[in-house]
């Protein structure tokens, strides 16, 4: 069994994030293995966070005074660290939402909208999460839309001859995940977008679990729209983004109304502003977003490849300590095809009960359908335990788990 | 801590009492808990004074909600329909004998929101049902 790591110093990265020293019960240290759900935030986060609130808070865009321009001028050069995270040709295409979920409501709100008609066909995805299908179905409601959705395989991949034959239907959109939080599968989203622009469909890219863990570059994919959340990535929750093609951004109509979002404001009508302030209505998450682009600079300091590199290993070796384990069913393809995100069962046990036991050790895991009761119901269960792993995830929390999958098998023994 | 899993519930979980189907039922209802898909249906049988005669439950879920439903079936056999409509999320709790935090809470409550809910004939089930 090699355990022996080369990517990441995780034992010094790990004195950057205080909540992993913690115990969770007495003499019971805390062993994090949920950050699909949320990560850990670092210090440098916090304390870029801590700067902008102690130093110069005050409302941006506006205000002609030293605060107000140190804010504005913070909040900006977070967009441009994001921007060029993802590789976007220019920080007006990336605009500020709440989260992926609101960033995917935005586009099925503005562009869905305006776009689509009754009649018109929408490709997803079997294993999509509820924020990539829930907009779509309000959408589909109100619009007579025809919803259709690629199969997951077996394996937990997406049949790609199945997508082919429903491109024939001439899509409007395809909207899909680059890696699913269940199954952990990661998506040829290159091959779909190219298969989707042929089709003449535009194309969305759910990648709230793909940009925190893969280096993703949205001129390579040629991605129409991407959506992600800071709080899956290190940074703040309340905060996220949305990546679009410049001319679908200019067109689309504005999402919310109120300040900031405005060029000129008569009593009857008005004049939206240019991207990315059209679709920033109110005051936004300015705290937040300082923060985002603190959790980028800890990201590139470590660079995406190696994230991505010791990830690969860390869910080898998980995935080979859980087949150690006689009753354990591991849902999800093959380790070269998924990212950290391991969802398994035990014996005839309820998530629910094999989480519970875990965290009685100390290990954080999430239990139930992980907002994909679709992708659940495909695989004829309920819910799933999951363990994640992130940049900070030791090889020997892998281990604790194990131990305690097997305290768990007692306790029901 | 563990003793959310005292002998009482690990014991319920893997051998329950009440578990099945009635068919013919006067009372069935079925609902499920949004937060980690699991479900849960109550049959009752009642007699001319309206008191329960029989009681089952059927549908998946964890030990906590497992249990918590057979231990539940038990108790209600021999009330009466208002008895049933008057329990209580302190009369589960007692059942149970636990300490519950809020995300287990939603486990063990929901046999005792479907059976309330089938009790008043509501079309659907609610959480006031079991505050």
């Amino acid at each position: 069994m090699n355990i022996q790591t080369t990517a990441l110093d995780v034992a010094k990265i790990r004195e950057d994030f205080p909540i992993l020293a913690r115990e969770v019960h007495p003499g019971v240290p805390l062993v994090y293995l949920d950050s699909t759900a949320t990560s850990q935030r670092p210090r440098q986060v916090v304390e870029a966070m801590e700067r902008l609130i102690y130093h110069s808070n005050a409302n941006i865009h506006r205000g002609i005074h030293v605060l107000a321009e140190e804010a504005t001028a913070a909040y900006e050069e977070a967009r441009g660290k994001i921007a060029k995270f993802i590789n976007a040709p220019s920080a007006r295409q990336v605009i500020y939402t709440r989260n992926t979920t609101e960033s995917i409501n935005l586009v099925a709100q503005s562009w869905g909208r305006a776009n689509l008609k009754a009649g018109d066909v929408v490709i997803l995805t079997e294993m999509e999460h509820h924020s990539n299908l829930v907009p779509w179905q309000i959408l589909a409601m109100e619009k007579n839309l025809r919803l259709e959705f690629i199969p997951v395989t077996e394996d937990g991949l997406l049949d790609l001859d199945a997508y082919r034959e429903l491109l024939t239907l001439e899509p409007k959109l395809v909207a899909f995940t680059q890696m699913s939080n269940v199954l952990g599968t990661i998506n040829p989203a290159k091959e779909i977008i190219v298969l989707a622009h042929a089709a003449g469909a535009v194309t969305l890219v759910d990648g709230a679990q793909s940009v925190p863990h893969l280096p993703v570059d949205v001129q390579a994919l040629n991605a129409d729209f991407l959506a992600f959340s800071a709080h899956k990535m290190l940074g703040p929750t309340g905060i996220g983004a949305l990546y679009g093609r410049k001319e679908l951004l200019e067109a689309m109509p504005p999402f919310m109304g109120g300040g900031d979002m405005i060029k000129r404001v008569e009593l009857r009508s008005f004049q939206p502003n240019s991207i990315p302030h059209k679709f920033e209505a109110g005051t936004p998450a300015i705290t937040e977003a300082i923060g985002f682009g603190a959790a980028v600079d800890y990201l590139n300091q470590i660079g995406m490849v190696a994230v991505e590199s010791y990830e690969q290993e860390i869910v080898a070796y998980a995935l080979e300590r859980l087949a150690e384990i006689p009753g354990v069913r591991v849902f999800g393809p093959e380790a070269e095809q998924k990212g950290a995100v391991v969802s398994f069962l035990l014996d005839d046990l309820h998530a629910h009960d094999i989480s519970q036991v875990l965290d009685m050790h100390g290990i954080a895991v999430r239990a139930g359908h992980h907002c994909a009761q679709p992708l659940h119901d495909k695989f004829g269960i309920t819910s799933t335990a999951r363990a994640s792993f992130y940049i900070y995830s030791a090889f020997e929390e892998v281990d604790k788990l194990v131990a305690g999958i097997y305290k768990v098998k007692e306790m029901f023994a | 801590m563990d003793d959310l899993y005292r002998e009482l519930i690990i014991e319920r979980y893997k051998s329950p009492q009440f578990r099945g189907e009635l068919d013919p039922h006067d009372i069935s209802f079925e609902d499920d808990n949004p937060l980690c898909g699991d479900h849960i249906r109550v049959d009752l049988r009642l007699d001319e004074n309206d008191t329960v005669t029989e009681a089952a439950f059927s549908g998946q879920g964890c030990a906590i909600s497992q249990a918590s439903a057979d231990l539940l079936m038990e108790s209600v056999v021999g009330k009466s329909l208002a008895e049933v409509k008057a329990l209580t999320k302190d009369d589960l709790l007692d059942l149970l004998g636990i300490e519950l935090g809020p995300v287990r809470l939603k486990c063990a409550l929901l046999s005792l929101k479907v059976l309330k809910a089938g009790a008043y004939g509501l079309g659907e089930a609610n959480d006031d049902l079991v505050e």
